[in-house]
């Protein structure tokens, strides 16, 4: 499949995390055709393995999360209405007046209720709504809500994914869709080249309530090099232009504390021999995605970090470059097609 | 279950000093497991041995306290927290260590009561100099709220009972356990307080197929309380979600079936602070799918905890149940699919 | 003097290359049993196969800064690694990347300030690294994103048996576990050297996993506070009182069978000590101890006077006395003072 076809697929699909099988049946079945090899772990983790043509292999791990942010129910009110938390980090100004889906017996549509300009008074609209007043208004009566949604019931705000000007587009759980579309284009590039490494691409779960399938996927996987395909904030005005990457210019390689020496300068270099547009991304402690687990799992992985320029993270209009997303799979299988034995000893040895 | 959760609830036991209460809950246990042992941590783990699900159940043994860091010239102690304690709650209680000295705390003389902070208070032990304290109390030693436990109707008050009255649902549930060829490994874990630590080692050196924890929870039946739909006496929670993990599907959809099947009381939790002790078990190794067990509380983390009876009760009953589960039935929840 | 040495090297968090050199050169004659991992950790170990197993640790990174994008002026703009007090940073001279470039950090002179303005902390987003380069160009080819900055600061003695310098936080540990290294003691002794303890205690949980010791022994350097304007209640640490004992911190509580032992051992070779008297912050041991199925722990502080900051000053008689007590503390654990026994050897 087209990778833009997927991304959109995958971008639409929910997986709110710990409930991710809705999109890991299509991230499953769309996979499946470049894996050797493929099994769900415990948590859910989906762990594609393509095997290398080497004797000796090396394993590399590369993952990205398939989760994304929520609601969740947490009261029914008198007259049926929903009282509600966040799955992961909300901003919850972005999510008055959104239309949602409630996965409750049946899945039915819901708003997220906003009073009208017209009753609220002119203090009260400069200030945002506050979190405890926010309700799910589902326009039905309140045995009917009582029948069908219970405490601990799902909500995902209801978004088509949006196909922009040129490369770009926008939807809900481009944080870390794009990630999965980047493992896909990884894996469609990965098809036409030699790699003697075995491949463990792995679309994780529960990374935005604090990087947990990660944690438990590396531990079982033991891999030699780790990666984490993820997304990062893209430039805007008014956000210091040192702390973003650009839209368009290609993936963005980290480098810091999180990442080992030698994976990011391998990535760094194999951009430059392929003439692939990338930025670096300077990273000065544990990073927010599955590396910050890859890395300390066990005796220690090495570990590198690829991102895609993101724009309005954790709402669900996050916009980016889909050419981005094809640099970041092709960056990656260049990557996977180089490594051998050797780097990987070395990645041991501090001289 | 009454005279259980009463001697638990005022046994002495902080984080990382929990010596005593372990004591009490080994004697509790003795001639209703095949083996009972401390490990590194100082979890006590009693094991019931079988052949099929090895399923790890926890329940924390620690409590909250305050830590002497200082004793001055006049003999009053300076303290620090251990695990959640507030400021407020702490004001005018008395508080007891290890060896039985009992101390109330004071409180230097403030302008605002917004100022109120645990540098401004100290405790008072009834020593005339630091060095007639120092007979009594050093500097490291731990104080837990001296309460007695009480009963109010169906309902007990006192301090603890986060996670004391998971200790005795555990505790009963074992010694009424009926017929299963599951291993259990019930886990009376350490240092939960202070973050989920006695778990962590617990289950990584125990690595069960399944994890379950036995803890409270908050409840929304209070005036101005967080509107969550827990209350007090609507029987056990099955929690979804807090800060620390969102249970498995499977094991949140198998405990919910149980207590239907079973007639038990049930309510679904959605706690949005705070964390148990599956956060840890879940995470450990390649992943260990985990289920918690709740008992409604009110007024947690002060001296006059509030739980209901009955749904102590009705938690013990539902766990019972799913420790009696068919082999069958709970490989479903931790066999791993090759696709 | 190694201490002086390990002192002056750079090593922030994620590139301790200069402190590990320093130390296997120190180590190698000691043992031949050295070798790195995957993220820097050192390891070096001797008396392979006696019992117990004892793992004695320190962090060789410090706090610093780190390059995130030039200005078109040729300043460098720069971000934190681990925790920095904005307000230590301004004016201070710093080394830049592999190469070590001199630099110095600058903020708007206080004439070009707004009187609104000084009140205000000059905050990391409002200050420069400033290596002379003339344009962006210049620096981009100077200096990479993503490069590290460290406070260039010679330590030197001061005022009555004291070393003034930076990261003592935990150099001054490192120097006392290579000391260690040098004894003999009837153990099997495994001295790591561990990366990223600044950006939370990662090196630590990893080598611990790897090592897998019945004991640790971290060595560290802490906050003394013991300064104008502090009541006692509140010193943590007082410099020149002997090494300090944590009893608990935000990570970690010692056992009290452990406690028991460190203190009494003290007191029976009457070497000072002191207990922290704060219980936040975290060290590796916080990580050490969740290893596996839990590892018994132990965490010795050389007071440290302003620590963090690029001026800090320990006093040489703590830092001999937690050597003492670490000596001493080694022994008793050999002599058998505390059990390892295995009750987990019952479960199959």
């Amino acid at each position: 499949m087209d990778v833009e076809k997927f991304l959109t697929a995958i971008s639409e699909a929910a997986g709110i995390s710990g409930y991710e099988f809705p999109v890991a049946q299509l991230i499953k079945a769309e996979m499946s055709k470049h894996a050797d090899e493929m099994r769900e772990d415990t948590l859910g983790n989906v762990v594609i393995y393509k095997r290398g043509g080497g004797e000796d292999r090396q394993r590399i791990l590369i993952a990205a999360h398939m989760d994304e942010i929520g609601l969740m129910v947490t009261k029914i009110e008198r007259g049926g209405f929903l009282r509600f938390t966040t799955v992961g980090g909300i901003d919850l100004r972005t999510i008055v007046g959104q239309e949602v889906i409630v996965f409750g017996k049946e899945k039915i549509p819901g708003i997220l209720g906003a009073k009208a300009p017209h009753i609220t008074s002119s203090e009260e609209r400069s200030k945002p709504y506050p979190s405890e007043d926010l309700y799910i208004d589902l326009a039905l009566p309140e045995d009917d809500v009582k029948r069908i949604v219970s405490v601990g019931d799902l909500v995902m705000i209801s978004r088509k994914a949006v196909k922009l000007h040129g490369k770009r587009i926008a939807g809900k759980a481009m944080d870390d869709r794009a990630g999965v579309a980047v493992l896909l284009s990884c894996l469609q590039e990965l098809s036409r080249l030699e790699h003697t490494a075995d491949l463990y691409a792995v679309a994780t779960v529960q990374e935005e309530v604090g990087i947990r399938g990660a944690t438990t996927a590396t531990y079982g996987i033991v891999p030699d090099i780790g990666i984490a395909v993820d997304v990062t904030h893209g430039e805007m005005p008014g956000v210091d232009e040192h702390r973003t990457s650009c839209l368009g210019k290609g993936p963005a390689i980290a480098v810091g504390p999180n990442i080992h020496p030698r994976v990011g300068q391998e990535l760094i270099r194999i951009a430059k021999e392929y003439n692939i547009p990338h930025q670096l991304e300077a990273a000065p402690g544990p990073t927010g995605t599955d590396a910050r687990a890859i890395q300390v799992s066990r005796d220690g992985i090495a570990t590198g970090l690829v991102s895609v320029p993101l724009r309005y993270m954790h709402t669900s209009v996050e916009l980016l470059d889909l050419e981005d997303i094809k640099m970041a799979g092709r960056l990656l299988a260049y990557f996977v097609a180089a490594v051998n034995r050797e780097f990987v000893e070395e990645l041991k040895c501090y001289c | 279950m009454k005279k259980l959760l009463k001697k638990l609830s005022e046994t002495y036991g902080p984080s990382g000093r929990e010596d005593r209460i372990r004591d009490v809950i080994t004697g509790e246990l003795q001639g209703f497991c095949d083996e009972i042992f401390t490990d590194k941590m100082g979890n006590l783990i009693a094991v019931k041995k079988g052949t099929a699900a090895k399923i790890m159940v926890a329940a924390h043994m620690d409590e909250i306290g305050v830590i002497v860091t200082y004793i001055d010239k006049k003999g009053f102690l300076r303290f620090s927290n251990v695990g959640g304690v507030s400021p407020y709650i702490l004001l005018g209680q008395r508080v007891r260590f290890e060896n039985g000295t009992v101390g109330t705390v004071g409180m230097e003389k403030i302008k605002d009561s917004k100022e109120i902070s645990l540098e401004k208070l100290y405790l008072d032990i009834g020593a005339k100099d630091r060095e007639e304290a120092e007979r009594f109390v050093k500097v490291g030693d731990i104080a837990v709220y001296d309460r007695e436990a009480v009963f109010a109707n169906n309902r007990m008050i006192g301090k603890a009972m986060d996670d004391r009255c998971g200790c005795a649902v555990l505790i009963r549930a074992l010694q009424e356990l009926g017929q299963t060829d599951n291993e259990i490994y019930a886990v009376f874990t350490t240092q939960e307080e202070v973050g989920l630590r006695g778990a962590r080692t617990s289950s990584y050196h125990l690595n069960p197929d399944i994890g379950l924890a036995i803890d409270v929870t908050t409840v929304g039946d209070t005036p101005k309380a967080e509107k969550m739909a827990v209350a007090l006496g609507k029987g056990a929670a099955i929690k979804v979600k807090d800060a620390s993990v969102i249970s498995h599907p499977k094991i949140k959809a198998l405990l919910t079936e149980l207590a239907e099947r079973n007639d038990i009381p049930y309510q679904f939790e959605v706690l949005t602070a705070g964390g148990t002790d599956a956060g840890a078990i879940h995470l450990t190794r390649e992943g260990i799918p985990s289920g918690v067990i709740s008992v409604p509380c009110r007024y947690v983390h002060t001296p006059g905890e509030m739980i209901d009876l009955a749904d102590a009760a009705n938690a013990c009953r539902l766990l019972k149940a799913f420790l009696e589960t068919p082999h069958s039935e709970l490989q479903q929840i931790y066999s791993c699919s090759a696709l | 003097m190694l201490l002086l040495k390990l002192s002056e090297a750079d090593g922030v968090s994620g590139n301790e290359g200069k402190v590990r050199a320093l130390l296997k050169e120190e180590l190698a004659s000691a043992t031949d049993d050295i070798w790195t991992d995957t993220l820097g950790n050192l390891f070096a170990r001797k008396g392979k196969g006696k019992k117990p197993r004892v793992m004695v640790a320190a962090h060789m990174d410090e706090v610093g800064l780190m390059v995130v994008g030039y200005e078109k002026s040729g300043l460098l703009k720069v971000t934190k690694v681990g925790s920095v007090d904005d307000r230590v940073l301004v004016s201070k001279p710093v080394l830049v990347g592999e190469k070590c470039l001199p630099g110095v950090i600058g903020a708007k002179a206080i004439h070009l300030q707004k009187p609104g303005e000084r009140r205000n902390i000059l905050e990391i987003e409002n200050l420069y690294v400033d290596i002379g380069a003339t344009s962006k160009e210049e620096a981009a080819e100077l200096v990479n994103i993503g490069d590290y900055v460290a406070f260039a600061a010679k330590p030197h003695e001061i005022g009555n048996n004291c070393l003034a310098g930076k990261a003592f936080d935990d150099r001054a540990g490192c120097a006392v576990v290579a000391e260690l290294l040098k004894e003999d003691f009837p153990l099997e002794l495994t001295a790591v050297f561990m990366v990223q303890e600044e950006v939370g205690l990662r090196g630590s949980l990893v080598a611990a996993h790897a090592v897998h010791p019945d004991f640790a022994l971290v060595i560290e350097g802490t906050t003394a506070n013991d300064v104008a304007g502090v009541k006692d209640t509140g010193y943590v640490t007082k410099l020149g009182c002997g090494p300090a004992i944590t009893i608990m911190d935000s990570s970690f509580i010692t056992q009290k069978k452990v406690l028991n032992l460190l203190v009494n051992t003290a007191e029976k070779h009457g070497i000072p000590y002191q207990i922290r008297q704060l219980t936040t912050a975290g060290t590796d041991a916080g990580a050490i101890s969740r290893a596996h199925e839990g590892i018994p722990a132990a965490v010795l502080s050389v007071p440290c006077r302003y620590i963090h900051s690029p001026a800090s000053i320990i006093n040489l008689d703590d830092y001999k006395n937690t050597l003492r007590l670490a000596k001493a503390f080694l022994v008793a654990i050999a002599e058998g003072g505390l059990s390892f026994e295995e009750t987990a050897e019952k479960i199959k």
